[in-house]
């Protein structure tokens, strides 16, 4: 297979949330002991994207999903691990030499509301990042490129010169799309870009998206808990629980026949239009925090199939014949999972 | 005999610097004992001003300004406040979208719950602690002693959503609101509570009136729908009949839109432009700037519910 667009390697990522020094002072065994908490937000995590797919990253809030698109954009340093760009190293880059792959790379955030700056108007907003890459570019190119940007997503150029508090939520995400796609990048990680978004509009926005996809070959990290999204548009999912990754898979497979006891579960809580009956897996207790993970697979505490070794041993993520990887030991074992 | 909640044209008003907006138009509805009734609609659309007017909580500027609501056959929209407090919070409870903003960060579970039954029953705080307990029990909390004990922001998101739903089931109301209950919360915990609220109908022959923009939800809990769209019910009638056979243009657009309905990969289909705000409702028939199948009549009269072949009731010129 030909170099992914991006690769990382390894990816952990723990915050350090202990606060000043005395908060880190801990009695234990009789004597008193300096201990960090840290939140382990992202665990180990490998992936690929190949040019032109959709890779959605999916799991349940606090699964670390968030973290790690912010983390593959340098909005975060990695605790540790690699990330490649097109084969080269990009994680341990200055901010300088950092410059050219941050054109290559954009974000869509998901709050509309919250991600546009309302003290601009939408043609300083877009003109911002067109001015900071590319310092000599004359304004008539500017403005040209601005016009043609906010043809594609739908937004009436005219509307130029208004504020952000002027449009609808879709009007407003589009206009994100628009500073997403105005350095004509390669790859967008779009972080939840339909959530906030009523149903009509959501399907208008997603349209937008993979439109914009096909015609500018555009590679989307897709970060979303909504799986019949994830199940429309993705080329690719991978399942992550507590920062680990569960399971990655083509869309068609994963939906057709989730392996890991988790993927199942999760695909099994999704309501279907014109479904009467709910016959949902139900998972034992709570997800645990990201604080103290679970031993062993960090699953085990709510897997219906967990046995000693689960408990004690971290899976690792193994590929199976149909090219699923699925990191799990009642799959590798073959053992019944209900 | 009478329903058990009757609401007869109800319209709602908010009085702004420039003018009257009308926020609910002329709504209709009726449930009875053990029904489930979904409202769904878009931001918007008038479904939670609908379940707030129920029990009396619009709050200025905003109010009643035709129609009537009665509960077991009392016109409950005329009760001074002080009446209506026998009712809210007592025979008709209301379940919030955010389970992180309803609870009192401040105050221990048990406190807030037994603030709850000693505002409407005249019993011991003994007998108040036990009863707390019992429904702890009822929404399958684990060690629901402990519980009672510790404060909101020890427990998880879906835990206080069972938390909620306990303090609103505490003194055994006929009628339950729940306004968009599992919005905040993941799928999985969605699936749970959705499963324990439908378990807590039945057992309790409690009706519920479950608010919310999600289709698929709807169609797995409620056995009634009402889908409203700038205020008004457009299409209402028995869940799976609606669903499976819409026939107002918006319910088509509406279920078409859901990524489910289209194959992986294809174009979703999408309804053009958006809601209406509501101090700019197009005349007749609110939806026709967006509908696909508009004539001229749809631009100047407002098309009155009626009845088709299914079952359902359809506010539209063309069916």
């Amino acid at each position: 297979m030909s170099t992914p667009v991006l690769a990382i390697d390894n990816i952990v990522k723990h915050f350090d949330i202990t606060g000043g020094f005395l908060d880190q002072i801990k009695f234990k065994n009789g004597k008193f002991k300096l201990e960090k908490t840290t939140v382990k937000a992202v665990n180990n995590v490998s992936l690929s994207i190949y040019k032109g797919e959709t890779l959605s990253v999916v799991g349940e809030s606090g699964c670390g999903k968030s973290t790690l698109a912010r983390v593959v954009l340098g909005l975060y340093a990695p605790s540790s691990g690699q990330i490649f760009y097109d084969g080269k190293r990009i994680d341990n880059l200055s901010h300088k030499q950092m410059l050219p792959f941050r054109k290559k790379m954009q974000m869509i955030f998901q709050d509309p509301y919250a991600s546009l700056n309302p003290r601009k108007t939408v043609q300083r907003t877009l003109e911002e990042p067109l001015r900071f890459h590319n310092p000599k570019m004359p304004s008539i190119e500017i403005n040209n490129k601005i016009t043609e940007v906010m043809e594609q997503v739908g937004v009436d150029p005219a509307w130029a010169k208004r504020f952000p508090h002027e449009f609808s939520g879709g009007q407003r995400q589009r206009i994100s799309i628009a500073r997403g796609l105005i350095l004509d990048p390669e790859l967008i990680v779009a972080d939840e870009p339909v959530s906030a978004l009523d149903v009509s509009i959501q399907a208008q926005i997603l349209n937008l998206l993979m439109d914009t996809g096909q015609k500018r070959g555009l590679t989307y990290l897709f970060i979303t808990h909504d799986l019949s999204v994830v199940q429309h548009i993705s080329t690719r999912v991978a399942v992550m629980y507590l920062g680990t990754l569960c399971e990655v898979a083509e869309s068609k497979t994963l939906f057709e026949n989730p392996r890991h006891p988790y993927t199942r579960a999760l695909l099994s809580a999704i309501p279907k239009v014109g479904e009467t009956v709910a016959k949902h897996i139900k998972l034992k207790g709570e997800v645990p925090t990201p604080v103290n993970l679970p031993s062993g697979c960090v699953f085990h505490e709510r897997c219906v199939s967990a046995n000693k070794r689960c408990k004690a041993e971290v899976p690792k993520l193994n590929t199976l014949e149909d090219g699923t990887q699925v990191a799990c030991h009642a799959v590798e074992e073959k053992r019944d999972i209900a | 005999m009478s329903h058990l909640l009757e609401i007869h044209d109800l319209e709602v008003k908010f009085a702004l610097r420039t003018g009257d907006i009308i926020a609910i138009d002329g709504v209709d509805l009726t449930l009875d004992r053990g029904e489930t009734l979904g409202l769904v609609g878009e931001s918007g659309a008038g479904k939670s001003v609908t379940g707030f007017s129920i029990i009396n909580l619009i709050s200025k500027p905003g109010y009643i300004s035709k129609g009537k609501i009665l509960f077991n056959g009392d016109e409950i929209s005329s009760y001074p406040d002080k009446k209506m407090r026998e009712i809210r919070g007592n025979k008709i409870s209301m379940i919030f979208q955010d389970p992180m903003m309803t609870l009192n960060p401040v105050f221990t579970i048990g406190t807030q719950m037994i603030e709850t039954l000693l505002a409407h029953k005249n019993i011991s705080k003994k007998e108040a602690t036990k009863i707390a307990l019992e429904k702890l029990k009822k929404v399958q909390i684990p060690s629901p002693g402990t519980r009672l004990n510790q404060y909101p922001h020890e427990l998880s998101g879906g835990m206080r959503q069972r938390i909620i739903i306990a303090i609103a089931l505490i003194t055994d109301p006929q009628i339950i609101i729940a306004d968009e209950p599992t919005t905040a919360l993941d799928v999985t915990i969605q699936a749970e509570i959705m499963d324990l609220l439908q378990e807590l109908c039945e057992t309790d022959n409690m009706a519920l009136i479950l608010i919310t923009h999600d289709l698929a939800v709807v169609s797995q809990v409620t056995e009634k729908i009402a889908v409203m769209y700038a205020g008004k019910i457009i299409e209402s009638g028995l869940t799976h009949e609606v669903i499976s056979n819409p026939k107002h243009p918006y319910t088509i657009g509406l279920i078409n839109s859901i990524p489910g309905s289209t194959k992986p990969g294809e174009k979703l289909q999408q309804i053009p432009g958006m809601m209406p705000t509501l101090s700019e409702i197009p005349s007749g028939c609110a939806f026709n700037p967006r509908c696909t199948e508009k004539k001229e009549i749809c631009e100047t009269i407002i098309p009155e519910p009626k009845k088709t072949d299914s079952g359902s009731i359809v506010s539209c010129h063309m069916r």
